[in-house]
């Protein structure tokens, strides 16, 4: 039952990663055009599905509260801060789809909100993850870090990673989903940020090293690990060769995939601990009672529902967004 | 007043959560009127229906975007500022708001889109298939929030285990009697507030002369249904006053600042209660049994008085004592005008009746007070428990918040939420100005489900159709 609810919500937090990544992603590349009509085919591109994707980041919250509470109490707790500011940007960008078609003479307002909500949201997730890498200070189950205990160099260095990872998988959305020249501007973009995102993970291996991170000494120990890198670098050529030969498909998917091998090397670097490395996902379990009683009804049948769905709303808005089409 | 992280979370909580509430309480009667609705136009085939469907399908929309993002910040902060209930309530809260989760807005987001963009392309019954589907949704959703909260009112099916309550029989927690009064009296509510809404917007056209048509079809609907529904919310409001009575006597007592154990008890119906005398100044009271009678059903039966409540687990006695007043003060203003004026459209007058349209006008705000004031009677009544009798909210805190991240915080969710909500109804103001339009606007080709609020856009391009030409 325990297990069945950990792969639940990898499965949730992996596809918010993607689904909300790419569109937070294209919401920081917003930021980087002041063409209007760009900007409108950047929207369109992600219009139809960012609420559905941003949906499970509350889903991925609640089976953490009802199948892990202590995680939920603990973590949420201790990333007051950065979690407040993540809400406020995932709130102002939320609103700023629907409202920057409203006014001209305010839209500057609501762009802002769009383009800053998406990086600082980013900014937020990847801090936090980077400061759960570096481990939270906990003693007896108990965060002692205070206000700031999460912020640290590494911390600040792995939420800029976070925003050009989702910048570079919002590029190769905008790649497959936009006509025109949206395509050919994110094409180019793709090698700095790709440069970027490269330089970054350099400097976070040096620094882990150099911090004798136990997450390091996980990888000695586990020399299978190596397979995800493994894969991350065949896609990352794959990408390479794409974007060099102009494919409008595979980069988003090569991209999805080097994301999902970072996730998948950090989650079983974790292994078997929830909060690393002081609170283990049985010391995290809720009571069997409360498992099983998730598992019986919405773990069982409501969730493939829910995958079943997810998949619904792509199929119907597969394809190319045309520039004069949409809602607008 | 010391501004503790104690006090700046609760303060917290209690906007983020009031200001949540106001939407939710909309959508839900909303989307049961629009299924009425589109059933009326697919039986009838009047096109008056079909108009005043879509006109409300985007103020909908707009209601329904502002509780989903508002929303969002509810499902963090139990765990940001109160972390030991969360830790220690989470195998049973958890579940149930995970419930509501997965069954709920999945339920909601996927019809929802049909509703907006979908008529071209499925069948009529279908579509008003979807509209059933996201009224479910809205219904569900205030379902497992309800069961939630009834369980922190009055907790059951649990034993403490390691400090924290593990559910040890779920049905006794899902068929909770206080649930099931608690559930209908909000849905009462949420529709309530639907009927009043669309009467008052009906009031405003006839008013003002225009939408004939539409308008009549508001009024009746909403004040017929508020007429039948208003005292059948008499009713479950005082099986909720039974179960206050019977599980938390200590909001019970603050409710009707009764100071002391009294058999049978008097009934005080306004004053102002002075909490450190223990005793009711400028009091209207009725004699007893009259007390016995409304909290007990009972002519003789005891009740209880703060006085025999260790002061140490009393509410706030002012904050529940005049929140219920006003809430029960709303009804019976409402209860007046929507008989009134069901009286007058039975004798079809009210069309002339000017001085009852402005009052139908006039009572929008009403059932949104009454819907915050029964939360804040039903909440800060039940301090200082946030589990009643069990857990006390100053020990439910985020252990080490300090008063200055507290009140950043705050800040924050003040600015943003004000901003928001500032131009969410503008938005809602400019569309009822605008009325019904005669068009049917279809929805563009490669239309886009999922975003409740650009549906607003829709009447925007129309508008915008309109002045072009007027312009050249």
């Amino acid at each position: 039952m325990v297990m069945f609810w950990v792969a639940i919500l990898a499965i949730s937090i992996l596809l918010y990663v993607l689904l909300d990544g790419f569109d937070l992603g294209v919401g920081i590349l917003f930021g980087l055009t002041h063409d209007q009509t760009r900007r409108h085919a950047m929207l369109s591109a992600v219009a139809p599905i960012w609420d559905g994707n941003e949906t499970w980041l509350v889903v991925a919250g609640v089976i953490l509260w009802g199948a892990f509470p202590v995680v939920y109490a603990t973590l949420f707790s201790a990333f007051y801060l950065p979690l407040l500011l993540m809400l406020a940007g995932l709130i102002l960008r939320g609103v700023a789809f629907e409202y920057r078609y409203k006014t001209e003479r305010m839209r500057w307002i609501w762009d802002a909100g769009f383009a800053g909500g998406s990086l600082v949201a980013a900014f937020m997730q990847g801090l936090t993850v980077g400061a759960l890498v570096e481990e939270l200070p906990i003693t007896n189950g108990q965060y002692t870090g205070g206000e700031f205990g999460w912020l640290s160099p590494f911390a600040v260095l792995c939420g800029i990673g976070l925003c050009l990872g989702y910048a570079l998988l919002g590029a190769c959305w905008l790649v497959k989903k936009c006509d025109g020249d949206v395509p050919e501007a994110a094409y180019r973009l793709i090698p700095y940020l790709s440069v970027g995102l490269l330089a970054f993970l350099v400097v976070v291996f040096a620094f882990a090293l150099a911090e004798n991170l136990r997450v390091v000494h996980r990888w000695l120990e586990r020399p299978y690990l190596f397979v995800f890198p493994g894969i991350g670098v065949v896609a990352a050529l794959v990408l390479a060769v794409s974007v060099r030969y102009r494919r409008d498909g595979p980069p988003f998917y090569m991209m999805a995939l080097i994301f999902a091998a970072a996730f998948g090397t950090l989650a079983i670097s974790f292994w078997p601990y929830m909060i690393p490395f002081s609170i283990t996902i049985e010391e995290a379990a809720a009571p069997h009672s409360s498992l099983a009683f998730m598992f019986w009804g919405a773990g069982l049948f409501v969730f493939p529902l829910m995958l079943v769905y997810t998949a619904i709303s792509y199929i119907v808005f597969r394809g190319k967004v045309r520039p004069t089409s949409g809602h607008y | 007043m010391d501004l503790t992280a104690l006090l700046l979370s609760r303060l917290q909580f209690a906007f983020t959560v009031s200001f949540h509430i106001i939407f939710p309480s909309f959508t839900i009667g909303l989307a049961a009127w629009l299924t009425v609705l589109e059933a009326l136009h697919l039986w009838t085939g009047r096109p008056a229906y079909r108009r005043v469907f879509e006109f409300w399908l985007k103020i909908f929309g707009v209601a329904f975007g502002l509780g989903v993002v508002s929303g969002i910040v509810m499902a963090f902060q139990f765990g940001t500022n109160w972390s030991e209930l969360a830790r220690m309530s989470g195998p049973i809260q958890g579940p149930l708001l995970s419930y509501e989760t997965f069954t709920a807005f999945f339920l909601e987001a996927s019809f929802f889109g049909i509703l907006l963009f979908g008529r071209p392309r499925v069948p009529p019954w279908f579509y008003l298939f979807s509209t059933g589907m996201v009224a479910l949704g809205t219904t569900l959703s205030a379902f497992w929030i309800l069961a939630n909260n009834s369980w922190m009112q009055v907790p059951v099916g649990y034993v403490m285990e390691n400090g924290a309550f593990v559910p040890d029989d779920w049905s006794k927690i899902l068929f909770s009697p206080v649930l099931w009064v608690r559930f209908p009296h909000m849905l009462l509510a949420s529709y309530i507030t639907g009927a009043f809404c669309v009467a008052a917007t009906g009031a405003w056209y006839a008013l003002r002369r225009e939408f004939a048509a539409e308008a009549r079809i508001m009024l009746r609907m909403g004040l017929y249904l508020a007429a039948v529904l208003l005292p059948v919310q008499l009713l479950f409001g005082h099986l909720n006053g039974e179960y206050i009575v019977h599980h938390q006597p200590s909001k019970m007592a603050a409710i009707e600042a009764r100071w002391h154990d009294e058999k049978p008890a008097s009934e005080v119906l306004l004053a102002w209660p002075d909490v450190e005398n223990r005793r009711n100044l400028f009091a209207i009271t009725l004699p007893p049994p009259f007390g016995s009678l409304i909290d007990s059903d009972s002519l003789t039966a005891g009740e209880v008085g703060l006085d025999s409540i260790p002061p140490e687990n009393w509410p706030p006695v002012l904050i529940p004592f005049f929140s219920f007043r006003i809430m029960v003060g709303c009804w019976l203003v409402m209860l007046l005008v929507a008989w009134a004026g069901s009286y007058l459209i039975h004798k079809e007058r009210i069309e002339q009746s000017r001085l009852l349209l402005w009052a139908t006008f006039f009572s929008f705000p009403l059932p949104f007070i009454a819907t915050l004031t029964g939360w804040f009677t039903a909440e800060v009544g039940r301090q200082p428990w946030v589990v009643y009798g069990v857990l006390r909210t100053a020990d439910a805190m985020t252990p080490f918040l300090t008063a200055r991240t507290a009140m950043i915080s705050l800040i924050v969710y003040c600015v943003v939420y004000s901003f928001i909500f500032a131009f969410g109804t503008y938005y809602i103001y400019r569309l009822l100005r605008a009325g019904p339009a005669g068009r049917l606007a279809l929805p563009p080709a490669a239309a886009i489900p999922n975003r409740p609020m650009s549906v607003v856009d829709e009447h925007r391009l129309s508008q915008a159709d309109h002045h072009v030409p007027a312009g050249e």
